[in-house]
Order: structure tokens, then sequence, then C-alpha cells
């Protein structure tokens, strides 16, 4: 059978699972939509955290991300694995006491106002579709690649499925879907990683494989080997890196803060039966999680060193077929300036933007480019996604492997859209209509509307996937900085604090948001060419600017909360209520 | 706050200190504002620093959160506040998973 037979089986027998799984848990209240009748067992959210969480970022980009950083790359591997520590101490067990279904909620009882629960909807929407547009246009990318279908095929049947199991479903479909798609992915993520690890250095376990000795026969160990190269090349060893220390420590912060506070990756806390569950949970999230974030390092530093290898120095008629092969959909290009007809690389870009062809072969073949050379010895573009796509193709693994990542790209991505896509419609159909605009709805209304709110917002982030904001690489910085600085300092003040006042509460959020927006508007939208260390403060890039975000909004929140009046006796209550796991209620449809 | 939930909210608040001192010094610490001096160290072909990083750092966050779920249910047994009980308020015990509940 042919790679892409295989892949069309793979892909095709994954979503007919999907679909299966959805009609047999359709969901039958409020209750069971929101938050899957409280009773998924803390395994199962485990898994279903992990898929949620783990997006088509994690999956196809970001092995190729740390392979171009090197140790800076572990700002995302500790930033995005350390904030469930943060969530699991902080935030996920007082929550599932507190038992209702969002966020919004949450901020809306304890701040006793409708103002904070609306307030906190507008931060849980910016963040939750800056994320969402990302994932969709991931569904497109991988159809693409892989199946050749165009990109807008690719994100309207990923809406189809998606549309499927989370607008029958709800929560309750999404749940035992994402544990399904974690297997997927984690198989398919792993497989490769595996056989590049054993080809590379003899070791099965890539997770201690690139910190092995090389299979080559130079008798260096491959993080020893990448070092020595690099610099020889001119570029910074691998294991050191270029981003200051300040601005590692404020971008570690941002995102581990912004992790614990992205709601939908908090509403999965919502699914478990109790307290301790809520605990526990968050652990096996967190083991879920880290067989892939300690894989991907290695995969990286694998990948960089095969690339270095297949390329510099190599004549363009002998590279690889794989290089030749991604150079014709343009996420590789050669730009010959001295005219050797060898690829030579080194620090720096190649050419001015992304490779524009003229149609025509060079001499040696290649495709010609009509981009503006740069002054630098790099003739090599590499776009960074094919560390992870093309992998198992680098590794010279069957045709089923290759199948096998498409499905778990894929898997990756409509997992963490249909978690986002719930939360959106939640707030928006239980915070929006129930609570504040027609309180008066009776539970089966509540339901259709629901399921309403997320076919609508299925078809907006269906229209961001495949019109993408020319902003949409940027936009990352966003949705984990705005959600560091606006809903993670309300909720962990709400539970920890008895006198934090509503007042307090949004001003702080306000501040938080505002600020954060700012940063990372100016530098981004308005004067991206000031963007770089001399002109940011502290020299904190828009990336790290969260944590300070988050840390306006305490002191903020802090200040506001002394020179205004108590917090009301309920309140008090409640909040003494929720630091006690003893008598949790499962949540039921009203 | 009754007496004994003060108790309870005192001891957990300690052991999230300790536990959180841990998360700052392996990740901040080590990964970050030490990671020059212990790269100096080898440890089983990686520089040790940028094995905290990159590895070290995730595996004792999983093994924190599991430390800390374990720990809490025998605080929460020994302030008689676990979640099998009722709270003191009446309200009935967890219900069992119910299929379809309106």
């Amino acid at each position: 059978m042919s790679v892409e037979a295989l892949t069309y089986l793979f892909v095709g027998l994954s979503f007919a699972l999907y679909i299966g799984i959805a009609i047999w848990s359709k969901a039958g209240s409020t209750g069971e939509f929101y938050v899957a009748g409280g009773g998924v067992h803390p395994i199962a959210n485990g898994m279903a955290t992990a898929a949620d969480w783990m997006s088509a970022a994690s999956f196809i980009s970001m092995a190729g991300i740390i392979a171009f950083m090197g140790y800076d790359g572990a700002v995302y591997l500790m930033g995005w694995t350390g904030g469930y520590v943060l969530l699991a101490l902080l935030l996920a067990p007082y929550l599932r006491k507190f038992g209702e279904f969002t966020v919004p909620d949450f901020i809306g009882a304890r701040y006793y106002s409708n103002a904070a629960r609306v307030v906190a909807v507008l931060c849980l929407i910016v963040v939750s579709f800056t994320y969402v547009a990302g994932q969709m246009r991931g569904v497109g990318i991988v159809f693409s690649h892989f199946l050749n279908v165009p990109i807008v095929w690719g994100v309207v049947i990923g809406m189809a499925v998606v549309f499927f199991y989370a607008v029958l479903g709800g929560m309750k479909g999404i749940t035992y879907t994402q544990v399904v798609q974690y297997c997927v992915l984690i198989f398919a993520y792993l497989t490769p990683a595996i056989f590049i690890s054993l080809m590379m250095t003899g070791m099965p376990i890539p997770q201690l494989g690139f910190g092995a000795e090389l299979a080559d026969g130079s008798g260096l160990r491959a993080l020893e080997k990448l070092d020595r190269t690099l610099v020889e090349l001119g570029f910074t060893a691998y294991t050191s890196g270029n981003k200051a220390k300040i601005d590692v420590f404020a971008i570690t912060l941002a995102l581990m803060i912004g992790t614990a506070g992205l709601p939908h990756v908090i509403v999965r806390f919502f699914t478990v039966p109790k307290v301790s569950d809520a605990r526990r949970s968050a652990g096996y999230a967190l083991l879920c999680i880290a067989l892939l974030y300690t894989t991907a390092p290695a995969v990286g530093a694998f990948a960089r060193l095969n690339f270095i290898d297949t390329v510099h120095g190599v004549p363009y008629a002998e590279t690889a077929d794989w290089f030749k092969r991604w150079e014709s959909i343009g996420l590789v290009g050669w730009l010959d300036k001295n005219g050797d007809g060898t690829i030579q690389y080194a620090p720096g870009p190649a050419f001015q933007g992304a490779p524009a062809f003229t149609g025509e072969l060079g001499e040696q073949d290649q495709k010609q480019l009509t981009n503006a050379p740069t002054e630098t010895a790099n003739e090599v573009y590499v776009d960074r996604d094919i560390m992870v796509l093309a992998n198992p193709e680098i590794a010279a693994l069957p045709g089923w492997v290759i199948a096998l990542v498409a499905a778990g790209g894929l898997a990756a991505a409509l997992s963490t859209a249909a978690g986002l896509l719930l939360v959106i419609s939640a707030s928006v159909s239980h915070d929006l209509i129930k609570k504040t605009l027609a309180r008066g709805i009776s539970d089966r209304q509540e339901l259709r509307a629901a399921r309403l709110a997320a076919a609508a917002a299925i078809l907006v982030a269906g229209y961001l996937g495949i019109n993408p904001p020319a902003f949409v690489a940027q936009v990352v910085a966003f949705a984990f900085g705005l959600a560091a600085a606006s809903l993670f300092p309300a909720i962990l003040l709400g539970v920890f604090s008895m006198r934090t006042t509503k007042e307090g509460a949004i001003a702080g959020m306000l501040a938080g948001l505002a600020f954060t927006f700012l940063y990372i508007a100016w530098f981004k939208f308005v004067a991206p060419e000031q963007n770089h260390a001399a002109h940011w403060w502290f020299g904190i890039s828009p990336e790290g600017i969260g944590a300070v975000g988050a840390l306006l909004n305490f002191a903020i929140a802090i200040l506001v909360s002394r020179f205004t009046a108590g917090v009301p006796e309920r309140v008090q209550e409640l909040v003494a209520a929720i630091r006690v796991p003893a008598g949790v209620q499962r949540p039921q449809g009203h | 706050m009754q007496d004994k939930h003060r108790a309870y909210w005192r001891a957990n608040l300690r052991l999230m200190g300790v536990l959180l001192a841990l998360w700052f010094l392996v990740s901040f610490g080590f990964g970050i504002l030490l990671v020059e001096p212990l790269n100096q160290v080898p440890f089983f072909g990686f520089k040790l620093g940028f094995w905290w990083a990159q590895q070290g750092s995730i595996y004792v966050f999983i093994v924190l959160i599991f430390v800390y779920a374990a720990a809490m249910r025998h605080i929460d047994r020994k302030h008689g506040v676990d979640d099998e009980r009722d709270g003191g308020k009446g309200e009935p015990p967890c219900e069992p998973l119910r299929k379809n509940s309106k």
C-alpha cells in the first residue's frame, strides 16, 4: 500500500472512532455537556487533559523550535509543564470543590458581581479564540502536507468532525475522544523518536539517547558533537543560549502562570468526582504530557544533527530525497550564493522572507528563488515544522510511521480545538445567557443554547483557520500572556485571600489585561522595528511580559481591596467551604 | 472558619510552601539562574544545568504533584475533612455515577 493510501486509512479510521464515541456518549443534560456529569475517572481525565493541552504546536512545532533554539527551548519545556504544579497545588482542588461549570462562574460567585463574571468571560473568549485559530490552521496544514488536500478543505473536514462530537457529546463526548486522541498522538510521537534514537546512538530511550555516545564511530556524545559542529559553523553552542537570563526567567514564569490560567485546561478538573481526584488527576495529566515533553528535546537535538549532516557541505545534486520533496512545497529553500553547487549552512537568514520560487530550475535542478539574498554565508532556508514532519523520512522509516504521524498531528490539533470550543460555548450559554441575560431559562433551553454557541464558535474558528489573520504566528504570546495577567491572579486571590474585594479583583484583571495587551501590541504590531532588547522594559520580551502583567494584577487587586468595603459574610463562608474537601457535590443540570 | 479548619489550612499552606520552594529550585534555580556553574558538571552525557532545564525539572514536577496529592489525603483524614465525608453541613456524600442524570 502506498504511503498516501495508508495515511487515508489511518486518518479515516481515527475519525470514524471519534465519531463513534460521540454517538455513544451523547450529552443529555447541561451537567453532562459542561463537565461530563463530574464522573470522569482521574486517570482518564489525566489523559484527556494531556490531549486537550498538547496542541498542533506541541506536536508539530515544538521539537523544531527547540532544535533551533538549543538551551533556550527550555522556556517552553519548563513553562508548559511547571504550570501544572501551580494548577494542582493552587487552583484545581478548590475549583473542583466550588463545583460549578465554568471559570467565570467561580469569578462571578467569589467576587459577588456579574461585572466580574463578564470581565472573566471577556478574558476567556480573547484567550481561547486566539488559541483555536492556530489549531484549525494546524488541521489544514496536516491535510495539505500528507494528503495533498487544499488547506481550505482540510479545515472544513476538521470542522465537520469537531462539530459532530463537540456539539453532540459536549464535554462528555470530548473527554472520551480526547482519551483516544491522546493514545493516537503519543504513539505517533514516540515511535519515530525511538527509531531515530536507536539509529543514532543504539539507545532506544530518546530521553537518555541524546546524552549517549553516537553510533557513527566518532566517539562523541550526541550533544557534544552538536555543540562542536555548531560552534565550527559560527553558531552559539547548542547547550548554551542566546537569550538574556532575565528574559528566560520571565518567559518561563509567564508560560507557567499562563498554563495554569488557561480556562480550557482548568475546566477539565471540574469533571472528576472528588477534590482528591482533582489533585491526583493533575499528576496523571502531567505524566502523560511529560512523555511527549521529555522526548521533544531529544527529537530536536537529533533532528538538528541530522539536518546539518544531510545538508551542510553536500553538493545539491547529492542531497537526500526529503530535502527536494520539502523544497517542492516551500518549507526548504536553497540559494547558491557563492555559485559552487554545494549547500552551505551558517547563522542568520539565507535570504529575505519565505522562499518565493520563480518556477524555473537552476543549474543543479534546484528551484530558483526570487528572494533577495542577505549578507550572511548561509544558503539554506528551513521551516522549523519539518523537524517533526520529515523525521520519519529522514530516518527512512516505513510508510505506516509517516501515516501515523499524520493521524497524530490531527489528533493533537482536533483535541485542543474541541476543548477550546467547549469553554467558549459554555461561557456564552452559561455565563452570558443563563447567568446574566436570560436568567429564567430551563435546563433544556440552556443545553440548546450551549449547542448553538458551540456550532457558532466552530464556524468562527474555521473562518479564522481558513483566513488566518496575518499575525497568527505572533498571537501565541497573547494567549499565554493574557491568561497569566488576567485570570490566574483573580482565581488565586479568590481562594487564598478572604479580603480581596470585587473592586480589587476587577481593577486587577483589567489592569493586567490592558498592560499586557498594550505591551505585546506595541512591540508586535505598532512598532515592530523596536522589538529588541534595547527597547524592552527590564529586558523582558513580549513573550515574557505576562509575568509582569500578573504581578501588576496582584499588586492592584491587593491595594484596591485595602481601600474598599469588606467582603460579604456569605462570600467568606464560600471561601472557607472551598478550602476543605469534605462535602463535595456532583454538578447537576439545573 | 472553624478551629479544626484553621489548623488544616495551616498544614496545607506549610506543605504547599515546601513543595513550591522545590518547584522554584529545580526550574528557576537549577535550570536558569545556576545553569552555568552546573554545566561544569557532567551528568550521564549531559551538562547538568542543561539537563535540569530540559529534562530533570519536568520529572521533579510530576513527583511534586503526586507527593502533594498523597500527603494531602493524609492531612485531610487527620483533620477529618476528607472528601468521603459530608463536611458537617448535612450534604449527601458523593453520589455514585449516574447515567443521564437530569
